[in-house]
């Protein structure tokens, strides 16, 4: 019986291993991450080989060269003292990434410990940290230096070593965030459940998911070390006998007038070794999101606008059916990939929607019926657009429809209703505002007549107090509430066609059958049609008039609903209605289980 | 009648509302449940019923306040973390999402082998147990060196099924484990879950929202609403004879796929809520 | 709001008095001889040892805090060991001007930062790369190195700015202005990067929500969903990214008034941190503390009027 529920695995280990493929090796093979990579090693080798690149002694002060030039001497001339600015730079380099370091490794082990620890366990400790990482984020940190200095001296490692305390917040907040997000997520219950030690799940879960993040915190933190590093010495508060980029730039910035070019150096050093930091984060950051984003489902791609399969099955309507209002015909939607590829997600789906009847559009999950719900409204996701056919909505073809004029359709002549309640909801608005708002634009009616109008609404979709409702924010209101505000919405400026996509999956079933009864009886005060996308046989025989079945981005099976529950005839949808468990036995009773039935009184 | 596997009696859950003295919130309030081995009893309710919280009990996953849970006779309801990794080898988890269950960066087998390795199997035998088990869920043995993300829904939630059977237990708990899943999958999965029920002798508590599916696997049915149990008995009788008012109307707010039925249910259901509702209005005046 | 303005009051008023103990604690604790480093190597131990006591440094660490905070809670920070000028007149002559440069930056930024990342959102390709060069840049780049630049070249090679000095406000708003605008650039790179990141990716962001296709199948145009919707809850994130960033901008003036000779905060707290004049550096953190406490109050009520969930909890 398992057989037929296994997609054919394409080729073995290969692909496993490709699929995790060194994020290192994709950073090298990416130009930016490659060309900071480079800067970055040649810094550091610049730094490390310092006295065989240069005899000279930085701190040597050589009267007879004072501001010397460029020349054979001094390759890269002398500074006001006549010390060697190439030797100076090179050893420079030594202290001021050696300071950053120091400053990143101090934030980062306390960071990442707090971190960890306040994620993972939470209670008391986690209130403390998170207070202590406010408090040492609210004040600059150049002042606390700056108060440190005043007492400590200038010691640069002194400094560097507050700061790293200063900037740990940077990584606790990282840390932890990804750490409560981790935790939460089932695998990790289920490795508690399988009886895994917490130190096991911190190192093989949590550690994991956050140590890209720490690398790329890290880039940034150093880059901030050094900045704040030259700042400190540029001010002429660190400590004067070490050569460093800040103390270069200090002692230009005093002769900027007679030798602007000892400016450069050191600023450019800065410059390169902060920018090529920042990228290093950046791609890193980049690549990761890419693999994170690798996929979960695979669509099957094919060429641009292909209509593919065998036509549908077409029950014969009853006679004296009324006219359509929205007919579909051979509609090819997809998406573009990077890389020119066009993954197409409905392969030429024709339906027809006539004046006043009840649509269902059924299918599972990646059949396509919501993206064919959304190009009718012309609203799909970015990247998304119809490649060929069709989309006639009385007499009007929408997919070649611009913009401007597709505002004017949607609302009020086509509406949806969301799947989702809760999320299909501006949260920083009022409902009532949201009811408002389109009503004014599309019927131009004046606020007073709108929020009129939107009380009522509110009354008849079944809000026990519109006022209180329409004054409300989203998250002041349940999840059935919600709908019932989409759904008056949806009918705010009496459109002639409802889309509604999976009104009702995302609610409980109590809930569920008072919308399908809220529905039907709008349906039929006002006479709209409405095409109902949804999974679920039971709200198609509850509601609809009739149904298309559809299955990878095709309608197999269409035909008047009574008509197609009694006789499905394409094998997809005949097994569809073989799954379904409504009807079937009950398992029974275990042979030596009690047979005790108890019924709570009290709660209804 | 033997001794039950798992017993649980008067149980509450609190968990602690965020802010000075808030009350805390009570999502179970006094729950009593008992499942045999070999059973499978089934918790259906809506959301914020209390069924996950109850699941999550069990597994030691929420905090118990009030009441125990017994499992072979032991109270389980306030173990330390330590002792509690004594009892991953009896009670196991299948989650409802197939996709946060897995760790998308771990290969099947280094998912499957996880609790193996904590009880120190060697790599050999866990390599052959990881085998053995992806054959029982009906996955092929090349699926161990994979991600996650190569499979489907299904395929996922049978690979949770795989590590749930991994150290052999004599109870998993169930949490919505088809309700992500389309119809046609769904279906094999609850037949998977009943084969290996039948070959294993493993007992299920298994929480859904779908009277249907629970109807479909469950010996035993327990209905959830608010914090409490309003009925519990026979799988047969509580999933289409039930006698408390809640469960009544959660039977007939389920849509049956036939148009004529359908309509004949909505009726019921509507002249149910009329009843009901003047019973209460009777009971409010007495 | 109210309640919610007053719990933020509070919780603002114990922060400040956290830092200020910790500071105070911290920086008496480690000035080590304060006789011996004002009077220098040459005087006898004797005179040094009546310089401490005259500046109370042979009391108790407690005992001196304690009457520390009752100084201050009258507005009385001490003088300066150096000087002798009270320290609330040293800072308060220095503030106003710090803070124009601050505010005015954080003005500038936040307009530029806005505008650009509406921008980069909305247009992607070509406009969202240009965005993205000017973050990186904008992150990598310290402020100072940028204002030593602008001065070289706005001022010196191309005049069109003074390299230095500075006229008040309330003397000139265009004196003010020209003297600022370096300072003000130099300053707001930055946090305009920052800023114009956040609301880029918050408004990409937005425009991926559920809420913005219904919205927009209800009749509204995409250019009034993204401007009033989507850009009001981009709003809550960006100003936290601000609140962060004044902090920045704060320190970031301490030296870039360095490059320019500004007379503010930065180079009264240069000179007394070379010195070690410690009550002068202990007024200057609680001033910028008190800056930010004040800085995070507005925002946190700026937030609660964006966001409503803000406002319960």
């Amino acid at each position: 019986m398992t057989e037929s529920a296994i997609v054919p695995l394409p080729d073995a280990a290969a692909e496993g291993s490709a699929a995790r493929a060194h994020l290192m090796r994709r950073l090298l093979r990416n130009g930016t991450g490659l060309a900071a990579i480079i800067v970055l090693v040649l810094v550091v080798l610049g730094a490390i080989f310092a006295p065989l690149l240069t005899h000279a002694d930085p701190n040597k002060a050589d009267l007879n060269s004072l501001l010397a030039p460029i020349g054979p001497g001094h390759p890269l001339g002398a500074d006001a003292a006549g010390r060697d600015v190439l030797a100076r730079l090179l050893y420079g380099t030594r202290f001021s990434l050696a300071g950053a370091l120091l400053a990143t490794a101090i934030a980062a082990f306390i960071g990442v410990v707090a971190g960890l620890i306040a994620g993972y366990y939470q209670r008391w400790f986690e209130s403390i940290a998170s207070w202590a990482a406010s408090l040492l984020m609210a004040l600059p940190a150049i002042v606390i230096l700056l108060a440190a200095r005043a007492v400590l001296g200038p010691s640069m490692w002194m400094s560097m070593a507050v700061f790293g305390v200063l900037l740990s917040p940077a990584f606790y907040r990282l840390v932890y965030t990804a750490v409560v997000g981790v935790r939460n997520e089932l695998y990790v219950d289920a490795a508690r459940v399988a009886g895994v030690g917490d130190a096991s799940i911190i190192g093989r879960h949590i550690l994991a998911v956050v140590r890209a993040p720490i690398i790329i915190q890290a880039a940034m933190v150093m880059g901030i070390s050094i900045a704040i590093e030259a700042g400190l010495d540029f001010l002429g508060l660190g400590d004067s006998s070490i050569p460093t980029w800040g103390n270069m730039l200090n002692d230009a910035f005093s002769k900027m007038y007679q030798a602007p070019v000892l400016l450069i150096w050191p600023s450019a050093a800065i410059a390169l070794t902060s920018v090529a930091l920042v990228l290093f984060a950046n791609t890193l950051r980049d690549e990761l999101e890419r693999a994170g984003s690798g996929g979960r489902a695979k669509v099957q791609s094919t060429a641009t606008g292909t209509v593919f399969g065998e036509p549908a099955i077409v029950h014969a309507d009853e006679p004296g059916s009324a006219a359509p209002i929205l007919a579909v015909h051979d509609l090819v939607v997809g998406y573009d990939r990077p890389g020119g590829e066009f993954k197409q997600v409905v392969n030429g789906v024709s339906l027809t929607v006539r004046r006043g009847e009840v649509h269902g559009l059924i299918g599972e999950s990646g059949s396509g019926k919501t993206q064919t719900a959304w190009s009718i409204l012309r609203l799909l996701p970015e990247g998304g657009r119809i490649a060929a056919g069709t989309i006639v909505f009385d007499g009007v073809d929408l997919s070649t429809q611009s913009e401007k004029q597709l505002c004017r359709i949607r609302g009020r002549r086509i509406s949806y209703i969301p799947q989702e309640p809760m999320s299909n909801l501006d949260p920083s608005f009022t409902i009532g505002s949201q009811l408002v708002e389109p009503m004014v634009v599309a019927l131009g009616i004046s606020r007073a007549e709108a929020k009129r109008r939107a009380l009522s609404l509110l009354a008849r979709v079944g809000i026990p107090s519109p006022e209180r409702t329409f004054s409300s924010y989203p998250h002041e209101v349940s999840g059935g509430m919600a709908q019932r505000v989409l759904i008056a919405g949806a009918v705010s400026c009496e459109p002639d066609l409802v889309i509604a996509d999976e009104p009702t999956t995302a609610l409980d079933v109590t809930v569920q059958a008072e919308i399908l009864d809220l529905l039907r009886g709008l349906q039929r005060d006002l006479g709209v049609s409405i095409l109902i996308v949804t999974h679920n046989f039971g709200v198609v025989a509850d509601l609809c008039d009739r149904v298309s079945v559809m299955r990878e981005g095709r309608i197999v099976e269409s035909g008047p609903v009574r008509e197609l529950f009694r006789d499905p005839r394409h094998p997809y949808t005949r097994s569809l209605f073989d799954a379904i468990l409504e009807d079937g036995a009950a398992r029974g009773a275990l042979a030596h289980s009690s047979d005790r039935h108890t019924v709570k009184e009290g709660a209804r | 009648m033997t001794e039950p596997l798992l017993e649980v009696k008067d149980l509450v859950v609190e968990y602690p509302v965020k802010g000075y003295r808030r009350k805390p919130f009570r999502a179970l309030k006094g729950v009593s449940l008992d499942v045999q081995p070999g059973e499978c009893v089934g918790l259906v309710g809506e959301s914020g019923s209390g069924k996950t919280t109850l699941g999550r009990a069990v597994l030691g996953l929420a905090p118990v306040t009030g009441g125990e849970v017994r499992f072979k006779g032991r109270d389980i309801g306030h173990l330390s973390r330590g002792q509690r990794r004594g009892l991953a080898s009896e009670i196991q988890v299948v989650f409802q999402d197939p996709y946060s269950s897995l760790n998308p960066s771990l290969t099947i087998e280094q998912s499957l082998t996880e609790p193996l390795r904590v009880r120190k199997v060697a790599a050999v035998e866990a390599s052959k147990r990881v085998r053995a088990l992806l054959d029982q869920v009906g996955l092929p043995t090349g699926a161990a060196q994979r991600l996650p993300r190569e499979f489907s829904g299904g395929q996922r939630q049978r690979i949770a099924i795989a590590r749930a059977l991994a150290l052999s237990p004599d109870l998993i708990v169930c949490d919505e484990p088809v309700s992500a899943l389309d119809l046609s999958t769904q279906a094999r999965v609850l037949e998977l879950f009943k084969e290996i029920q039948e070959s294993t002798g493993v007992a299920y508590l298994f929480v859904s929202h779908d009277l249907a599916v629970v109807r479909h696997l469950s010996h035993r049915v327990a209905v959830m609403y608010q914090g409490e149990i309003v009925e519990f008995g026979d799988g047969d009788k509580v999933t289409s004879d039930p006698e408390h008012p809640y469960t009544q109307r959660l039977l007939l707010a389920a849509p049956v796929a036939d148009p004529d039925r359908q309509e004949q249910r909505r009726a019921d259901r509507h002249r149910l809520l009329a009843a009901q509702t003047q019973l209460e209005e009777q009971t409010r005046v007495a | 709001m109210l309640r919610f303005t007053i719990r933020r009051l509070i919780s603002g008023v114990i922060l400040l008095f956290v830092i200020s103990t910790l500071a105070y604690l911290l920086l008496y604790l480690g000035a080590g001889n304060v006789g011996r480093r004002i009077l220098g190597p040459q005087a006898s131990d004797a005179t040094v040892a009546l310089k401490n006591q005259q500046l109370g440094l042979d009391q108790p660490i407690v005992e001196r805090y304690l009457s520390w905070l009752g100084g201050a809670a009258r507005g009385d920070f001490g003088s300066s060991w150096f000087t002798q000028q009270p320290v609330v007149e040293a800072i308060t002559s220095r503030l106003a001007v710090t803070i124009s440069l601050v505010i005015g930056a954080t003005l500038v930024s936040a307009v530029i930062a806005i505008a650009l990342g509406v921008w980069a959102a909305r247009r992607r390709g070509w406009a969202d790369r240009l965005v993205q060069v000017i973050a990186v840049l904008g992150f990598a780049i310290p402020g100072f190195l940028l204002a030593v630049a602008l001065v070289n070249v706005f001022a010196l090679k191309l005049h069109w700015f003074r390299p230095t000095g500075y006229v008040p406000l309330s003397t000139s708003f265009g004196g003010w202005a020209t003297t600022v605008a370096l300072p003000i650039i130099a300053l707001s790179i930055g946090a305009v990067a920052a800023i114009a990141q956040q609301v880029r990716g918050s408004v990409i962001d937005g425009m991926r929500q559920d809420w913005v296709r219904t919205l927009r199948s209800r009749g509204l145009s995409e250019n009034r969903v993204v401007l009033k919707h989507v850009l009001r809850n981009a709003g809550g994130p960006a100003l936290a990214v601000l609140a962060v960033q004044f902090v920045g901008l704060l320190g970031g003036a301490v030296i870039v008034e360095q490059v320019f000779a500004i007379p503010g905060l930065g180079q009264v707290s240069v000179t007394a941190t070379a010195q070690g004049d410690v009550p002068l550096v202990m007024g200057l953190v609680v001033a910028v503390g008190a800056i930010v406490v004040i800085v995070n109050l507005v925002i946190d009520l700026m937030q609660g009027f964006l966001n409503p969930k803000a406002r319960v909890s």
